[in-house]
């Protein structure tokens, strides 16, 4: 197979294999920090996930077009300072365009530079890959963020609250109707339990995935019988 | 005096840093297999925290905040947007001054941590601590004690985590829960466990 044909399928795979295949939070363990936070509603989760998509794309593309001039004993500097500088555009945005959303995100979008998503991208791709495919690397890892991030907050939202961004879905008990609220899904241990059964369904799905444990079970013995 | 002892009880138990505000989670679940290693990271963290949070409330309240510059003959600058820069650098200056400054004066203590210092400039709950230090708008006492706190909090939790983990990998869960899947409800009962000291009112 030569070049040319090998390049698409490639670029699709550093594409999509990041949402399903090699999901960052559920296989990775990169960006739990700050993402639990912020879905208890779907309105906040997906402002997160797109700006966290935007700064992961660009700062990949930027390390990735510097990764020759970056000296090796200061590159985590380097890129520390880029990934901060892209999310202050994204802060300053947030502010100007929808003060009230930049408020209930609170500390979260400055999160996003110590986010390990962004950072370990940059690191482990970036940093050894063309421009183009850093881009869509970064993209990738955005939507695999996003997608356990706005599974999350549907699941949260819709049964916390028997809304879905802000519009009532589900008639709740307190207007009338019939829904009675799971309250637990708003508090943030629901977060933890939601993303352990969704690991869990991830790789009932693909067992590959399975972590072999660290020790492993003795059959259980039993006396036998005379 | 006693305000900033309830803000300690606080910070420590009602918000705690990695149970109720998901911060540091990456370091938290990876570095929280073994006791021993646990409680370094978290000595270093707390470490840290103490250091960093008074020192960018300086920073904040004399350099950057609107207004803040009327000593050096600038009353309308406001650099706040500087400041996630400005944090992110302060803190991974002090960590490699920290680093150096170990290695050269308690190498016990520098072997122990190892990896673990440099790692800490990218855990979030070091600039999450210096954030919400900004949000609420603390006084320089006010910071130094929330850091503190901050800092034990986070050590806190993953030293009790670590502890867990420790008889749970003798478990028997699932295939598809083995790991961090079992991990991640073990944190969310914890979790749950601690929101039962929000009821305390100080």
């Amino acid at each position: 197979m030569n070049a040319s044909t090998s390049a698409k399928p490639r670029a699709l795979a550093v594409l999509f294999a990041p949402v399903f295949d090699n999901n960052p939070i559920a296989l990775q363990i990169l960006g739990i920090c700050s993402a639990l936070a912020v879905t208890a509603n779907l309105k906040t989760a997906l402002v997160m996930s797109v700006a966290l998509t935007l700064v992961t794309a660009f700062s990949n593309l930027f390390i990735s077009l510097l990764r020759r001039q970056i000296p090796g004993s200061i590159r985590m500097i380097v890129q520390v300072v880029i990934i901060a500088s892209l999310v202050i555009v994204v802060d300053q945005v947030l502010r100007a365009v929808a003060f009230e959303l930049a408020k209930q995100l609170s500390v979260f979008v400055g999160l996003i530079i110590t986010n390990c998503i962004v950072m370990g991208r940059a690191e482990a791709f970036a940093m050894q890959n063309p421009p183009w495919q850093s881009f869509l690397d970064g993209i990738g890892n955005g939507l695999g963020y996003s997608a356990l991030l706005v599974a999350l907050g549907i699941t949260r939202e819709l049964f916390g609250s028997g809304t879905l961004i802000g519009f009532r879905v589900l008639p709740t008990v307190a207007d009338g109707g019939w829904y009675l609220p799971n309250g637990l899904l708003l508090l943030p241990p629901s977060a933890f339990f939601l993303i352990g059964l969704f690991i869990w369904a991830l790789r009932s799905w693909k067992p590959e995935q399975v972590e072999s444990p660290a020790f492993r079970m003795a059959p259980q013995v039993r006396e036998q019988e005379p | 005096m006693e305000h900033l002892l309830a803000l300690f009880v606080r910070a420590v138990f009602v918000e705690n840093m990695a149970l109720a505000f998901f911060l540091g989670m990456c370091t938290f679940i990876a570095i929280s297999k073994k006791v021993e290693t646990a409680i370094g990271l978290g000595i270093a963290v707390m470490l840290v925290q103490t250091i960093t949070v008074p020192v960018n409330n300086l920073i904040y309240t004399h350099v950057l905040r609107e207004g803040a510059l009327a000593w050096a003959g600038l009353p309308e600058s406001d650099l706040a947007f500087l400041g996630l820069l400005t944090y992110i650098g302060v803190i991974a200056a002090l960590v490699q001054i920290l680093e150096m400054l170990l290695d050269r004066h308690v190498p016990a203590l520098y072997n122990a941590l190892g990896v673990f210092l440099p790692l800490i400039t990218v855990n979030c709950a070091i600039l999450g601590g210096t954030l919400f230090m900004v949000e609420r708008d603390y006084d320089f006492a006010e910071s130094a004690v929330y850091g503190l706190a901050s800092g034990f909090s986070w050590a806190l939790a993953i030293a009790l985590l670590a502890g867990i983990r420790e008889k749970l990998k003798y478990s028997d869960p699932p295939a598809g829960l083995a790991g961090l899947g079992i991990t991640f409800i073990t944190i969310g009962l914890m979790s749950l466990g601690f929101m039962s000291f929000a009821g305390i009112k100080l």
